[in-house]
């Protein structure tokens, strides 16, 4: 199956991975001098051009929805036939003996009508480090993917799928290294919360690390990236207060927005506009029916959406700083690490001074291939934090494995350690996003996003192809991620790639080939906007800018 | 007079509105002569305009009607919608911009009372490994009766050579979600563990214990359906009953006399209601009640019910790896099969001493979290290393099952030394059984912040003669009800007996000590 295409891969072999690519400098090109990062902030604006959504073709538009209209019909014709001859598959979903059924209502149809069909792209298990290829655990269904069985073989495929950024998901190298000796001297788990007794002097060690990377007074890390958003965000705000959000913000943010009590309201993804509309009638309107004044108002937005691949436009909002009183909450969990010349975030990819943004949010699941979140801000809030985060007072405090990779992992980033292995991989990064993306928009595929995004959206439209896309890939030997709704608005389904500091340039190019031959299978080459040889937009049809992907 | 400037005004009226009818005809005639023009370049609309061209002629009322009814259509549609609220005020743009000129937004946050201060200045500060007893920042070491270190396992040799072992293969991090890549075949081998350890069909891992039951029950309890909840329910537990958006009702903490009044009000105000559509019911209890101490009784629950048609969420954080003859908690502390319960929420970081949190049922309830289960598919998963060790933990608790003995005996040591002498002012609690988690609270009339001074001091007073504890942390402000100060008190077989008495003695003595210098 492909294993002409796979050719290169063979090449090197296996177990191979970032770790390898990084210390044997396997680069084909010469290395280029890397940059000394700039000693002065110089401020940028985002160009346009790093914005544009563009909208779907009428004849996709049309097909895609009527793909999805054939899909829901068989699935109410197969649940009425279903739910009245072959009982013995479908009580479950049914009222039986007093008990409602455990789920029920579109949840399920969806579940079991369009994602089943589907489910084989999704969960895939694996085993090893997910780097920068990725080893598959193969497995077959028998029953149209209702369960699976492993076959027992496993395979290697590139990775385009892990938040593996920085290409610091590594089993060698300086932070394995580290962690086996922590582990061994300080062993794992502190079996307490952050606020009882499960303060190490590694992990204050770490949060003043992290603090000093951020740039801010104090930060506080946190178990889980989930939870950081979804238990931080009720100690800031809560009743009377007004939480405003952008439309397309993680789950996470969601979920803490409303266990926190305060009013929700959303704004147009990414539209600085919208969001001064949003922040001028609730300042002037006061709360709903009593029109009491805000106690205070949240701004929460997001470094780099993980869905779409479009960087905040951060600047301007912290210019509406000044003509507003709100603050600002910004979710840097795919950004940190992976943006900036610096891997220091928007921030640092701005120029911008990170002090502007009140509460400083990130993960380190991604660029540094550990778990958990932190927050970072002035000393005063992250010591109400510490009092008042649900995860601070009674979730398990973070495991000291964790923690040491992302010590390590960090001062490689801010070059204390490893010499100018940090710079390299923050410059191979950008380097290979920029490459991808522009290459993959000359060839004609709608593609989401800004240039320098290691997260690169390639929409599909049509169901049919999110699987066919998937399983297209993989028999050339690529890992991808697929997504649908509801991870995206039931229209742009997408494939979404995460560029990787360990993929070298023959691997970007390997995959390109076999993108643009699976692009052409699938008639996903559908682009109207006009491009030079260098992909710079010529005209502008048929694009929005700044505006919401949702047609 | 006025009868004839009527007489004469009523037909001069007539004739006006005549006239303007004949008008407004004269013109429609016009523009229907135009449109006739135009429809000859679209095919097929000749014969819509011969209809209504005769319907026109029929009745020119109808066709002003008609028009105006688009005209209003238009407005409809088109005017500007209220955003937010439906009783917004019409505000000038000048009164806009003074409102906004005038806001002045609360500080992010308060400051920081003295208390606080001291709180955090005080917090204890591992420096060697974590453990039984570990060295603290000032370089001594003390017994740690505050970890839920219920096995003593915490980080065991064999462990951490496990977990070494994953690292050189796995790396740190999973780098995706589960969906995405992210399930690592150590997932699935202590997911199959859990579920054959536990007894039950099929076992979902999150990354985290704290929002695993919080994600579990909106995942299956939704708007409309029914939360019949303990109040005296953890945390996690409240904050997942809240994001659930059911109805929810509370019964008195552990009072299954109580949980039946409350269900049978329920079916009273079915029976009355003429909406005949069966929603979800769940029962929400814990196995080891945290904030309590104390343990469910389960077969009372289970009887209820079954009479009753819910079904039970038990959340098992702090009683799987430490109640019944296996280990295998509540279900295994009465004997029950574990699929009476048909959603078990479990926690890796108690007993197991790794980190994430699990939820046992069938095979229905696992698959449904894999897609709804909001902190399972929106979170990066567990990191291999620490499935391997929560695997490890589960493999030393089936093969040696008499580390449960030890914890017993030590949990009876601290109740029975704790009861004996004990100052009159404070108490234990729970009272009757031996419980892993012991509670030593003050019966005392004072405001609450008083009861976590003094508490605090007793902290302070048995960390100089060795003994780490801590008061229970609670964000009081937005617990559902603030559980009673006290310090946590938790049994580990990491401890030998003599330890674990000597431990004891010293934290009542310290109580004593601090409560009779109070007077």
């Amino acid at each position: 199956m492909g294993k002409g295409q796979r050719a290169h891969l063979e090449r090197f072999d296996p177990p191979l991975n970032s770790a390898d690519l990084i210390s044997a400098k396997v680069l084909d090109e010469p290395l280029y001098p890397v940059p000394a990062p700039p000693m002065k902030r110089t401020q940028r604006k985002p160009a346009d051009e790093d914005h544009i959504l563009e909208t779907a073709p009428w004849a996709v538009l049309i097909t895609t929805y009527l793909s999805y209209a054939i899909l829901i019909l068989f699935g109410h014709m197969r649940d009425f036939f279903g739910f009245r001859f072959r009982k013995e598959r479908y009580w479950q979903l049914k009222d039986h003996n007093g008990y409602a059924a455990i789920s029920s209502g579109f949840d399920t149809f969806y579940q079991r009508r369009l994602y089943a069909r589907i489910r084989d792209a999704f969960n895939r298990p694996i085993t090893a480090v997910p780097g920068r290829t990725v080893t598959l655990l193969e497995r077959t269904s028998k029953d149209q993917n209702r369960t699976f069985e492993l076959t027992g073989t496993k395979r290697e495929v590139l990775n385009l799928s892990s938040y593996n950024y920085l290409g610091f998901a590594q089993n060698t190298g300086p932070c394995a290294d580290a962690v086996e000796v922590t582990v061994k001297k300080f062993g794992i788990s502190s079996c307490s919360s952050r606020m009882e007794v499960g303060t190490t002097a590694m992990l204050v060690e770490t949060e003043a690390l992290v603090a000093r990377f951020i740039g801010h007074e104090a930060a506080i890390i946190i178990s889980m990236g989930f939870a950081t958003n979804s238990t931080t965000l009720p100690a800031l705000v809560g009743k009377g207060c007004l939480v405003i959000s952008d439309a397309l913000n993680h789950a996470s943010l969601v979920y803490g927005a409303r266990v926190s009590g305060a009013t929700i309201r959303v704004f147009k993804h990414n539209n600085v506009k919208d969001l001064e509309d949003v922040l001028r009638t609730s300042i002037s309107q006061g709360q709903p029916r009593t029109h009491r004044p805000w106690k205070k108002i949240l701004v929460v937005v997001e470094g780099l959406y993980s869905m779409e691949g479009s960087v905040c436009n951060l600047p301007e909002i912290v210019e509406l700083k000044k003509k507003y009183p709100f603050y600002l909450y910004l979710d840097e969990a795919h950004s940190i690490g992976a943006m900036g010349p610096n891997g220091r975030g928007v921030c640092d990819y701005f120029g911008l001074d990170p002090k502007d943004v009140d509460i400083m949010m990130g993960t380190f699941t991604k660029s540094f291939g550990a778990a958990g979140g932190y927050i970072a801000a002035r000393k005063e809030v992250v010591d109400h934090i510490r009092l008042h985060a649900h995860s601070s007072v009674y979730a398990e405090s973070i495991t000291t494995p964790v923690v040491q990779q992302i010590h390590t992992s960090m001062r490689i980033i801010m070059g204390e350690e490893g010499g100018d292995d940090g710079r390299r991989r923050i410059h191979i990064l950008a380097r290979n996003s920029r490459y991808f993306s522009t290459e993959l928009k000359k060839m004609g595929f709608i593609v989401y996003g800004d240039v320098e995004s290691p997260v690169i959206p390639l929409l599909l439209f049509h169901p049919a192809k999110i699987p066919a896309f998937s399983r297209e890939m993989l028999k050339r030997g690529i890992a991808v991620v697929v997504v649908g709704y509801p991870a995206t608005p039931i229209i742009t389904s997408r494939v979404r790639f995460c560029i990787s500091a360990a993929h070298t340039l023959e691997d970007l190019k390997f995959a390109l080939e076999a993108i643009s031959e699976v692009g052409d299978l699938l008639c996903l080459k559908v682009s109207r906007v006009k491009r030079n040889d260098e992909g710079e937009v010529v005209g502008k049809t048929g694009i929005r800018v700044w505006g919401n992907p949702i047609f | 007079m006025a009868s004839t400037a009527f007489g004469m005004a009523t037909p001069y009226v007539n004739g006006a509105a005549k006239e303007i009818a004949d008008g407004v005809g004269a013109a429609l005639n016009t523009t229907f002569s135009a449109a006739e023009l135009v429809s000859e370049w679209i095919p097929g609309s000749r014969i819509i305009f011969r209809y209504v061209r005769a319907s026109h002629q029929n009745d020119p009322f109808r066709t002003l009607l008609e028009i105006l009814l688009v005209v209003f259509m238009f407005w409809y549609f088109g005017r500007k919608q209220q955003k937010p609220g439906f009783n917004d005020l019409e505000l000038t743009p000048k009164e806009v911009q003074e409102l906004i000129d005038e806001w002045e937004p609360e500080p992010l946050v308060p400051p920081l009372t003295d208390f606080q201060k001291t709180e955090l200045e005080k917090l204890p500060i591992i420096a060697g490994p974590a453990g039984p007893k570990p060295k603290l920042a000032d370089g001594k070491e003390r017994i740690n009766l505050s970890s839920y270190n219920f096995l003593g396992i915490m980080n065991q040799e064999s462990i951490k050579e496990k977990a070494v072992e994953a690292l050189r293969k796995y790396g740190v991090g999973s780098c995706g979600p589960p969906g995405f890549y992210g399930t690592i075949d150590v997932h699935m081998d202590l997911e199959r563990g859990l579920a054959k350890f536990v007894g039950t069909e099929s076992a979902i891992i999150y990354s985290q214990g704290f929002s695993t039951v919080a994600s579990v029950i909106p995942a299956f309890s939704k708007r409309g359906d029914l939360l019949i909840v303990d109040d005296g329910v953890s945390f996690a537990t409240q904050k997942g009953v809240q994001i659930s958006r059911s109805v929810v009702k509370y019964f008195k903490h552990n009072d299954m006399a109580d949980l039946e009044r409350v269900l049978e009000q329920v079916r009273l105000d079915d029976a009355k209601s003429k909406k005949k559509l069966l929603n979800r019911r769940f029962i929400v209890v814990e196995g080891l009640y945290l904030n309590h101490g104390d343990i469910c009784p389960l077969p009372e629950l289970i009887a209820l019910k079954e009479k009753y048609k819910y079904r039970i969420m038990m959340e098992e954080s702090f009683s799987f790896g430490v109640l019944g003859k296996r280990g295998a908690g509540i279900s295994d502390h009465y004997d029950v099969p574990a699929n009476k319960i048909d959603i078990l929420i479990g926690s890796m970081t108690g007993a197991l001493a790794s980190s994430g949190g699990f939820c046992c049922g069938t095979k229905e309830v696992v698959e449904h979290q894999r897609l709804s289960g909001q902190a399972y598919t929106f979170s990066a998963s567990l990191p291999a290393m620490l499935a391997v060790a929560a695997i490890e933990g589960l493999n030393i608790l089936e093969k040696e099952p008499a580390i449960l003995t030890r914890l017993r005996e030590n949990a009876s040591v601290i109740h029975s030394t704790l009861n004996k002498n004990l100052h009159p002012d404070a108490e234990v609690y729970p009272r009757e059984e031996a419980s892993p988690i012991a509670h030593l609270r003050l019966r005392l009339q004072c405001s609450r912040e008083e009861q976590e001074r003094l508490l605090q001091d007793v902290v302070d007073e048995a960390a100089r003669n060795g003994v780490l504890v801590s008061r229970a942390k609670y964000v009081t402000d937005q617990e559902l009800h603030p559980p009673q100060a006290s310090i946590r008190l938790v049994a580990s077989a990491g401890h030998t007996r003599k330890e674990t008495e000597k431990a004891a003695t010293v934290v009542r003595d310290a109580a004593r000590k601090v409560l009779k210098s109070r007077k």
